[in-house]
């Protein structure tokens, strides 16, 4: 049953939603077909993490994770191709409450977001909610979304254009 | 999806590479205004102003209409699609992270009926 459902995994796929709903907040939403404590379990071990954070056709490298997922454990994610050329993500959980919530902040610099992730469990499946709290409305705008945004210096324009549209 | 041909995508570049009419698209997102009122914030002449606009206008970037002797602008369907794809572009970031974690999820729950829960016991 299981090599079915990968083998179709299209007809299955649960749907991705965004939303912004305000000036600052992005929220995502997604269903997985299975308990909490295993989606939680795929988040939380950097081995598993690694695998799904920085997917290929983001056009990004995850090279290394490390994270200490405990209240005020911190995290750092080092992407790019080799040592020379990387860059790093930083920061703090601020809560983890075990099977049902993961806050952190992003540190690395002055526009980081507070991420809130909650896992709900109906049924066998878990409802995940990801919401990005961003200081400004214009680090919103900025924010990055891996390989689409190595695009012509025109989208920047775009993208400039959104501020004034929300 | 929102689906952009290239001739269009030319305007609206051009258009967008101006920083005043870059502001006048700021503007109107936050309320429709008359030539006349763009032109004073903006400290420009009429003339100046109604150019500008124009160009936006070609784009379908801003649509304007005139109601007795004021032309009122507001922004147009182009300007909202250009929206959508910017949640287009981060809806199909996030979908590619989950879809991903979804493999693993798969592997970890077959991993679990495997192995019951053994390691638990």
């Amino acid at each position: 049953m299981a090599a079915n459902a990968k083998s179709d995994p299209a007809s299955s796929k649960n749907r991705t939603t965004v939303e912004r709903t305000s000036e600052r907040e992005l929220v995502v939403t997604r269903t997985f077909d299975a308990p909490a404590r295993i989606v939680l379990e795929a988040w939380t071990t950097p081995k598993l993490f690694m695998r799904w954070w920085a997917p290929k056709s983001m056009g990004m490298i995850l090279r290394s994770c490390e994270m200490d997922v405990r209240t005020g454990g911190k995290y750092r994610l080092e992407f790019g191709q080799d040592a020379s050329n990387s860059f790093a993500f930083f920061g703090r959980y601020i809560e983890v409450t075990p099977h049902s919530r993961l806050i952190w902040t992003n540190e690395e610099g002055d526009d980081g977001a507070v991420t809130t992730v909650t896992f709900e469990e109906r049924g066998g499946k878990t409802l995940l909610v990801l919401c990005e709290l961003y200081p400004s409305k214009g680090a919103l705008d900025a924010a990055g979304t891996g390989a689409a945004d190595a695009m012509p210096e025109q989208f920047g324009q775009l993208d400039e254009l959104l501020v004034t549209l929300t | 999806m929102v689906q952009y041909s290239p001739a269009r995508l030319d305007a609206s570049f051009a258009a967008l590479s101006d920083a005043t009419r870059r502001g006048v698209l700021e503007q109107l997102g936050r309320a429709d205004a008359s030539i006349t009122d763009l032109a004073e914030k903006f400290r420009m002449t009429l003339t100046g102003m109604k150019k500008h606009v124009g160009i936006l206008e070609q784009t379908g970037l801003v649509i304007t209409k005139k109601v007795g002797r004021v032309r009122t602008c507001r922004l147009g369907s182009r300007a909202l699609e250009v929206e959508a794809a910017w949640i287009e572009r981060h809806r199909r970031f996030w979908e590619a992270r989950f879809d991903a974690l979804d493999q693993v999820v798969e592997e970890l729950k077959e991993q679990e009926q495997i192995h019951g829960r053994k390691r638990k016991e």
